[in-house]
C-alpha cells in the first residue's frame, strides 16, 4: 500500500446508477480522500449530483431510483449495509444549492439534527450551537438574533446556518452541491473559504458549476461526461494538464 | 404592414362584449347574495335579543330564545371535529407524504375527492342506516358522526395540499441529517403546513355547522334543554328549518335570528382562517 492510500476514506467502485430504465452514472470508480477536498465538475446531466445522492442514500426516498456497484465508507458497503440509513446520513452530511433552513429559530435550526442523536443539557446545547455558526463564519452575524427564525436571514446567511447545521452533528463526509451557485460573489467568496477551512476536519465532496470556484477550493478533481468519470486526477493537473481531450475542452469553456 | 381596420374595429367590438358579459355575471352572482345577506341582517337584528343566548325555544305565543339548539350545534360540531381533525390530518399527511403514486394512495385520493362532493342527505341517510335504526333512536352521538363524515373530506383535502406544498428540498435537508421520516414529517412539515392545516379545519367547521340535511335523519330536534348525546339533540340549522316553515309569526322571528348568527359564526370563521393564513406567509 503506498502512502496515497492511507488517507481514502471512500472507494466508489463499478457504480451504476439507474433512474428507472435510464442509466445514469456507468461504472463510476474513484477514492475520495480523507480531509481533502474533491470537486466534482462536468456539464448539467452529467451525473453529478447523482453521484452525491448516492453517497447518503438520499435516493432511497424515491421509487424506481437504484443503485449497484460498491461505495465503501470506512470498510463498510453503504449500498448494502442494513440497519438505521438515519446514521449513515447523519454521518455523511449534505448541503443542498437553495438554502433550507427549517421554519424555526436560527438555534433551533442547529439544535435540530443534535438532538435527533444527543441528550445534551441547555449550555452544553448552548455551546454546540455557538461552536457550529462559528466555524460556519456566521456567529457574529446571527448571535443577537438566535431566537429569530431562519427564514428572515439573507440566502447567503441562510447558506451558511445550513452548513453550520450540517456540521453540528460532527459528520465525517460532507457532501456539498453547488452550495455557492444560489448566491451573491460575496457570499461566494465566503463559502469557498470556508470549504477550505472545513476540509481540515472532514472529508469535503463539493459538485460545482463554477470552475473558478473548483479550482480555487478542491486538492483534487473529478470531470464527469454523460454519466462517466472521464478523468480524476489533482486539481492543478485537470486545469493545467488534463489528460483527455474532453476535459480540456470543458476547462477551457469550449463546452458545457 | 398596416393592419386591417376592419379587423381591429372587430376585435374591439368582442372585447366590449366579452368584459361586458364577465362584469353583468359578477354583479347577477354578487347582488344575489347581497340580497341575500341584506335580507337576514333586516330580519334577524331585529329578532336578536339577549334572551336569544338565555331562554330555551319556546312554545309557539310565548317568549324564548334559540340557548338550547345553539348548546346542542357547539356540542355536536366539537365532537365531529373532534373525531374527523386527527383523521383527516393524518389521512391527508398519508396521502401527501406516504401515499404519493401508490395505488392506495390513488384509490383513498378518488373516494375522498368523491366524499367530498357527495350530497350531505346521503351522508345523514347513511348514518341513519348505520346507528339510528340499529339503536332504535335518534342521537346527538349520530349527529356528531354525520358531520364528522362531512368534515372530513374537507380535512384530508385541505391538509393533503397543505402538506404537499412543502418542497421536497426541505424534506431531503432533514432526511440528509439523518432525521427519520415521521419526525421529518412532524418537525418540518407539519409545523410549516400548520397555517395552512388550521384553516382546513376551520373551514370544515364553518362547513359543517350549517349543515341540516345529515341533522335530520340522525339527532333530529329536542325542544328542551339537553346535552344528553345519547338523546335526540336541538341544533341551530334544524330549529330554523323548524321554525322557518311554522305558521307562527314568533317562530319565524326566531328562525330569522337563528340564521343570522349561524352566517355570523361563518364569517368569523372564514375571516379568522384569513388572518392564520396570512400570518402563516409571512
Amino acid at each position: 500500500m503506498n502512502a496515497d492510500q492511507n488517507g481514502i476514506k471512500l472507494s466508489i467502485r463499478n457504480l451504476e446508477f439507474f433512474y428507472g430504465n435510464i442509466r445514469a452514472l456507468k461504472g463510476i470508480n474513484m477514492d475520495v480522500a480523507d480531509n481533502r477536498v474533491t470537486a466534482l465538475i462536468g456539464p448539467s446531466g452529467c451525473g453529478k449530483s447523482t453521484l452525491l445522492r448516492v453517497l447518503n442514500r438520499m435516493y432511497g426516498l424515491y421509487h424506481g431510483q437504484r443503485a449497484t456497484g460498491e461505495v465503501i465508507l470506512d470498510g463498510k458497503d453503504i449500498l448494502t449495509m442494513r440497519g438505521d440509513i438515519n446514521t449513515l446520513r447523519a454521518k455523511v452530511g449534505m448541503v443542498f444549492q437553495k438554502p433550507t433552513p427549517f421554519p424555526m429559530s436560527i438555534y433551533e435550526n442547529i439544535a435540530f439534527p443534535v438532538r435527533l442523536y444527543q441528550r445534551l443539557g441547555r449550555r452544553e446545547m448552548d455551546e454546540v450551537v455557538e461552536t457550529s455558526l462559528r466555524r460556519a463564519a456566521i456567529w457574529d452575524e446571527v448571535k443577537d438574533s438566535l431566537r429569530q427564525s431562519g427564514l428572515s436571514l439573507s440566502g447567503g446567511q441562510q447558506q451558511r446556518v445550513c452548513i453550520a447545521r450540517a456540521i453540528a452533528t460532527r459528520p465525517e463526509v460532507l457532501l456539498l452541491d453547488e452550495p455557492a451557485s444560489a448566491l451573491d460573489p460575496i457570499s461566494t467568496d465566503l463559502i469557498d473559504e470556508l470549504v477550505r477551512e472545513l476540509s481540515k476536519d472532514f472529508c469535503v465532496l463539493i459538485v460545482t458549476h463554477n470552475l473558478q470556484q473548483a479550482s480555487r477550493v478542491s486538492d483534487r478533481t473529478a470531470f464527469m461526461y454523460l454519466g462517466e468519470l472521464i478523468e480524476y486526477d489533482t486539481t492543478e493537473n485537470i486545469f493545467i494538464r488534463p489528460a483527455n481531450e474532453r476535459t480540456q475542452n470543458y476547462v477551457m469553456g469550449r463546452f458545457g | 404592414m398596416k393592419p386591417d381596420d376592419r379587423l381591429l374595429a372587430r376585435r374591439k367590438a368582442v372585447n366590449g362584449l366579452m368584459m361586458s358579459l364577465c362584469v353583468a355575471a359578477a354583479v347577477i352572482a354578487v347582488g344575489a347574495l347581497a340580497l341575500i345577506l341584506a335580507k337576514l341582517v333586516v330580519a334577524g337584528t331585529v329578532a336578536l335579543s339577549p334572551a336569544i343566548f338565555t331562554l330555551m325555544t319556546p312554545p309557539p305565543g310565548s317568549s324564548g330564545g334559540l340557548l338550547n339548539p345553539i348548546l346542542g350545534s357547539l356540542l355536536m360540531t366539537l365532537v365531529a371535529i373532534a373525531f374527523a381533525a386527527p383523521v383527516g390530518v393524518l389521512a391527508g399527511t398519508y396521502l401527501a407524504e406516504y401515499g404519493r403514486g401508490t395505488t392506495l394512495g390513488n384509490g383513498v385520493r378518488f373516494l375522498n375527492d368523491t366524499l367530498l362532493s357527495a350530497p350531505s342527505i346521503i351522508i345523514g341517510l347513511f348514518i341513519y342506516g348505520v346507528m339510528v335504526l340499529p339503536q332504535g333512536h335518534f342521537s346527538g352521538w349520530a349527529g356528531a358522526f354525520a358531520l364528522a363524515l362531512i368534515a372530513l373530506p374537507v380535512i384530508v383535502r385541505t391538509t393533503e395540499d397543505m402538506v404537499g406544498l412543502i418542497p421536497d428540498s426541505l424534506r431531503e435537508a432533514a432526511v440528509a441529517l439523518g432525521c427519520p421520516y415521521w419526525r421529518v414529517i412532524v418537525s418540518i412539515g407539519w409545523r410549516s403546513a400548520r397555517p395552512g392545516i388550521l384553516t382546513g379545519i376551520l373551514l370544515a367547521v364553518a362547513r359543517v355547522s350549517g349543515e341540516t340535511a345529515p341533522l335530520l335523519f340522525t339527532s333530529l330536534n329536542n325542544q328542551f334543554m339537553s346535552t344528553n348525546m345519547n338523546a335526540p339533540i336541538a341544533s341551530l340549522p334544524v330549529v330554523i328549518f323548524q321554525f322557518a316553515m311554522s305558521p307562527y309569526q314568533d317562530w319565524q322571528s326566531l328562525a330569522w335570528a337563528g340564521a343570522l348568527l349561524i352566517t355570523a359564526c361563518v364569517l368569523v370563521l372564514n375571516i379568522t382562517a384569513r388572518v392564520i393564513t396570512s400570518r402563516g406567509v409571512q
